[in-house]
């Protein structure tokens, strides 16, 4: 059965669709050689483009100042909501970073002061010990340490605060929603399109808008966070409880469980190592943030690396960047020992309710013991300038060295890269007539997914050309998809090489993991030193951000091939190299293509970025909007990079979803 | 006994309000909000006006916000003082925010903001007329890279900076191509990468700012600009063209909320007061970024050693 679909697919569908492809690049020649006949269908008329920013624009204007919602308006609403949120966080920063005082008032005598950095190593060491012991510990008491000896400690702490607000709130609100979604259809069709958007349009578009509306400092920078981060928890808890297999419902219904005692003792804890994954994307997305965040006012970490770069100290950049990272790391492998052991615990069937009354007060313990030391040796409280340590100037050498060494080697591997493959794209892209663009995607769509999908994909690249965004498109698309290649060149042979040696393995998780949370902007100033501004540094920046996917799900998919048909095929006599070349990446290859689904995501969340490098693409509009606070104008280009987005990742999914069903790895 | 005690408090409490009535003319308790920006010398400006707020007997809160997208803040009352908006950069968004009537011009800083195309000191070796604009064409290969080659390439600041750096290029007639650097942060590095190589580089730097100062170099002298010079094709050496002449050299000024005025109006009258001059400012612009030292001390420093020039600010009546 499985073998006649194999055949049967392609067969039925592939007349049509080489004839209209023949038929759109007639078009497109024609269009070229007689283009002064129809010049609207190769350039999209200037005349034709709907002022739609502007209205956007207008719209924000009445929802600041006029919209009424009978006892207040809707800037007090927000404004409240900024109210109410600013409470836990002053007291988490006050807490870590501040201290507690008399008043609100700057400069009043200080009630207690923050938790001592001893306190906090203290207390991750033991949460660290408790849920995995040594070894974790050492990893996480390492990391804060790297922050005390590095002088980082004050700027990590603000961050860690709004974290660790932002992260609970994110998580509850995105779990709260994906229930709800999951319990009324509708609502999850509606929420889909947002969610979508939400994850799509790049950050800096919705920045202006949730300044006005909440603010300056740090609520609006926690704000946009959380817009920026939830996502992924409501996707991951709808998906979690949908895959809660339905005889366990029916269970529970059976048992006469309410729709409460249904969620909480049955769909939570079963859904509970999918949820997890949720909660560590929330985590690893809010320190994503941390640099736009902090050009909002949040400060911290973010602040530092910012204002280390534009003086160029790229040491000292590097140094508050690589915070931020080993923050990331020992919150996340936190997340995980805390999801291992409680799935753990759960199948010994022990009881953690008594270690879980002592853990609080031991935690209290040594705040108190640590504020009392403190008091006597401020050392314990403020680490010693002259103990901290800098590696800054070796960054700094090292850069100047390879600049002055091999500029001019780095240099011809430049001019050979753009002249012979960038530059020829960019040309390709930016002739093609629109209209045979629009035809190409149209049909690709039909082709996959048949007339729904089509319809989708068409109207969505229609809206950049009518808000008159298609050249800059066009480079977009040039951008992110030549950085696409190279990352897939890269990290494909990268993911097949880890999965069959478990040392690789482990140096390549080290790496990408570095790479995807080191903040970008750390990169990017050296890469712009070496290769000065233009698109081939910025193309650099997106593959190293990018890279991480394409090697994940290389590893992932190699692995997920069912054992029986590799056994299979050495029972049949393949060779290695015929087993990974006929069978290994074949079956596999659905899940690479969703790694590099996800690669032109990223790439795509990227080119913002990579505007600061001088890049011109929709990711420079939405840069402008953004120092210009023009709501309309940011709004409008962060959908256009949404539609984007959104057609690629439509098309391969479909296209992986098929390839599935035809390997029988999906019913 | 107890009623001594109750006497002393309210001989306190009395005096205190006789002080503030007097001496120290405090209005609101409310904190006054400066905005922080990311170059040293606008957070050194701003603590400079944050420690004069401070002895003056207000609270003081410092704010990081946007260049541009603070002026939601300011206009609202979220954010109060805005030590630098550059004429050259700032002013079309200044002018528009004014418009709305949410904020307040509160005068310039005295400092004079210079922007012009630069060039290291070294590349007079290679082009010996410099800086005279029409040295540019005779050494446009100097400065040229491969992809440019044979024009030379200048580096412009962010397409937002509106320089019209390539209307210049036109007007002028030079052989050279504009490319936009995304951010100043680009422009430096750039900068930094060829003064190391002693390679050749020209392009957007500004001043006050560090990079004058850590790097020798010269900004080139284009015909003197005018306002006529920039309107009008017909002023100037091209009759065709207009943006045949430099850029212009203009205030750096404090903008503020307009609702601040009436809340601390002796706060908005010390920051109108306050003044400093090129050299000051990048004088402590380097102790901060090349000798390392941390900005509340040079700040103090500073502040210790002219009392005379600030303390005359905070005079209010």
């Amino acid at each position: 059965m499985q073998s006649v679909r194999i055949l049967e697919t392609p067969v039925k569908f592939r007349w049509g669709f080489w004839l209209p492809l023949t038929a759109i690049a007639c078009l497109g020649i024609a269009l070229h050689l007689y283009e002064e006949l129809t010049p609207f269908l190769v350039k999209y008329p200037r005349d034709w483009i709907i002022p739609l920013r502007f209205s956007i624009s207008d719209l924000m204007q009445w929802l600041i100042k006029d919209f009424d919602l009978g006892l207040f308006t809707f800037k007090e609403l927000t404004r409240s909501i900024a109210w109410i949120l600013e409470w836990p966080l002053s007291v988490a920063n006050s807490l870590l970073a501040t201290g507690f005082t008399f008043s609100t008032e700057p400069g009043a005598p200080v009630l207690l002061p923050p938790a001592p950095w001893i306190a906090i190593v203290g207390i991750v060491g033991l949460l660290a010990f408790n849920l995995a012991g040594m070894r974790l510990a050492l990893l996480v008491t390492g990391c804060f340490l790297y922050l005390v000896v590095f002088g980082q400690w004050q700027s990590a702490m603000v961050t860690l605060s709004s974290i660790i607000i932002a992260v609970p709130l994110g998580v509850s609100i995105g779990f709260a929603l994906g229930i709800t979604a999951y319990r009324h259809p509708l609502l999850e069709r509606i929420l889909s399109p947002v969610l979508d958007l939400m994850q799509t349009v790049p950050v800096f578009a919705y920045l202006v808008p949730v300044l006005f509306l909440f603010g300056f400092g740090p609520v609006a920078a926690m704000i946009a966070t959380m817009i920026y981060a939830t996502p992924p928890m409501v996707r991951v808890t709808i998906l979690s409880l949908r895959q809660i297999p339905e005889e366990l419902i029916e269970y529970g219904d059976m048992a006469g469980c309410s729709r409460r005692q249904l969620l909480r003792r049955i769909q939570v804890p079963v859904a509970r190592d999918s949820l997890m994954v949720g909660i560590n994307q929330v985590i690893m997305l809010s320190l994503n943030m941390v640099i736009i965040a902090s050009m909002i006012g949040a400060g911290g970490l973010g602040f530092d690396v910012l204002s280390s770069l534009r003086r160029l100290a790229i040491g000292d950049g590097l140094e508050a960047g690589l915070a931020i990272t080993l923050l990331a790391i020992a919150l996340d492998r936190l997340g995980q020992a805390y999801n291992k052991r409680s799935t753990q615990s759960r199948q010994a069937g022990t009881s953690r309710s008594l270690q879980g009354a002592r853990l609080p007060t031991l935690i209290i313990l040594i705040l108190i013991a640590s504020w009392i030391a403190a008091h006597f040796f401020p050392a314990l409280a403020v680490f010693p300038e002259s103990l901290q340590i800098t590696t800054s100037h070796f960054w700094d050498a090292m850069v100047k060295w390879i600049n002055i060494n091999f500029f001019d080697q780095l240099e011809a591997v430049k001019t050979f890269v753009l002249i012979n493959i960038m530059i020829p794209v960019k040309r390709f892209l930016l002739s093609t007539p629109w209209i045979v663009v629009v035809a190409l995607i149209g049909l690709i769509g039909f082709r996959l997914g048949g007339f729904r999908l089509a319809t989708l994909v068409i109207v969505l690249s229609l809206f950049i050309a009518v808000t008159g965004l298609w050249s800059k498109a066009m480079i977009t698309v040039y951008l992110c998809g030549v950085s696409v290649l190279f990352a897939a060149c890269i990290g494909i042979p990268a993911g097949i090489l880890a999965a069959s040696h478990s040392g690789i393995n482990r140096v390549t998780q080290v790496i990408i993991d570095t790479l995807q949370t080191l903040p970008s902007f750390v990169y990017l100033i050296p890469v712009v030193m070496l290769f000065r501004v233009g698109d081939f540094a910025a193309m650099l920046a997106v593959i190293a951000y990018s890279l991480a996917p394409a090697v994940r799900y290389t590893i992932l998919g190699i692995e997920q091939v069912p054992t029986h048909l590799i056994e299979a095929a050495r029972a049949i006599g393949c060779t290695r190299s015929q087993i990974r070349w006929r069978v290994e990446l074949p079956i596999a290859l659905p899940q690479i293509m969703l790694g590099i689904n996800q690669t032109i995501m990223m790439a795509l969340s990227m080119l913002v970025i990579t505007a600061l490098v001088g890049t011109r693409d929709l990711g420079q509009e939405v840069y402008i909007a953004l120092t210009k606070a023009d709501t309309g104008r940011g709004i409008i280009a962060g959908v256009g990079v949404a539609c984007i987005a959104i057609v690629a990742d439509r098309l391969i999914n479909q296209w992986a979803q098929k390839k599935r069903l035809e390997f029988g790895l999906q019913s | 006994m107890l009623f001594s005690k109750t006497k002393r408090v309210f001989v306190a409490l009395f005096a205190s309000a006789l002080l503030s009535n007097t001496a120290m003319a405090v209005e609101s308790k409310d904190p006054i909000i400066l905005t922080l920006h990311d170059w040293t010398g606008q957070l050194i400006n701003t603590e400079l006006m944050g420690r004069i707020l401070e002895n003056m007997g207000y609270n003081v809160k410092y704010q990081q916000a946007d260049y541009i997208a603070q002026f939601a803040g300011l206009e609202s009352g979220d954010l109060h003082i805005a030590m630098e908006m550059w004429e050259t950069t700032g002013k079309q968004a200044m002018e528009a925010s004014l418009k709305t009537g949410g904020t307040v011009d509160l005068g310039e800083t005295g400092m004079n903001a210079i922007e012009e195309w630069w060039y290291p000191m070294y590349m007079k070796e290679k082009c010996p007329g410099l800086p005279d604009w029409k040295a540019l064409n005779e050494c446009a290969e100097a400065f040229s890279t491969p992809e440019t080659a044979p024009a030379g390439r200048y580096l412009g600041g962010p397409v937002t900076w509106a320089g019209f750096d390539e209307e210049r290029v036109e007007a002028l007639g030079l052989d050279f191509e504009v490319v936009h650097a995304g951010t100043d942060a680009a422009l430096w590095a750039e900068l930094e990468s060829a003064y190391q190589r002693k390679a050749p580089w020209i392009g957007w730097v500004y001043h006050p700012h560090w990079s004058t100062v850590k790097f020798e170099g010269e900004f080139i002298e284009f015909p003197l600009y005018s306002d006529a010079c920039y309107e009008d094709p017909n002023v100037g050496l091209n009759p065709n063209m207009a943006y045949d002449c430099g850029k212009p050299r203009g205030w750096i000024k404090k903008v503020g909320w307009k609702g601040g005025e009436a809340k601390w109006p002796c706060a908005y009258q010390a920051v109108r007061n306050f003044e400093i001059d090129n050299p000051t400012i990048g004088q402590m612009i380097v102790e901060v970024d090349l000798e390392g030292k941390k900005i509340p001390d040079v700040v103090t420093a500073w502040l210790d050693a002219n009392k005379s020039t600030w303390e005359p600010w905070t005079q209010c009546n």
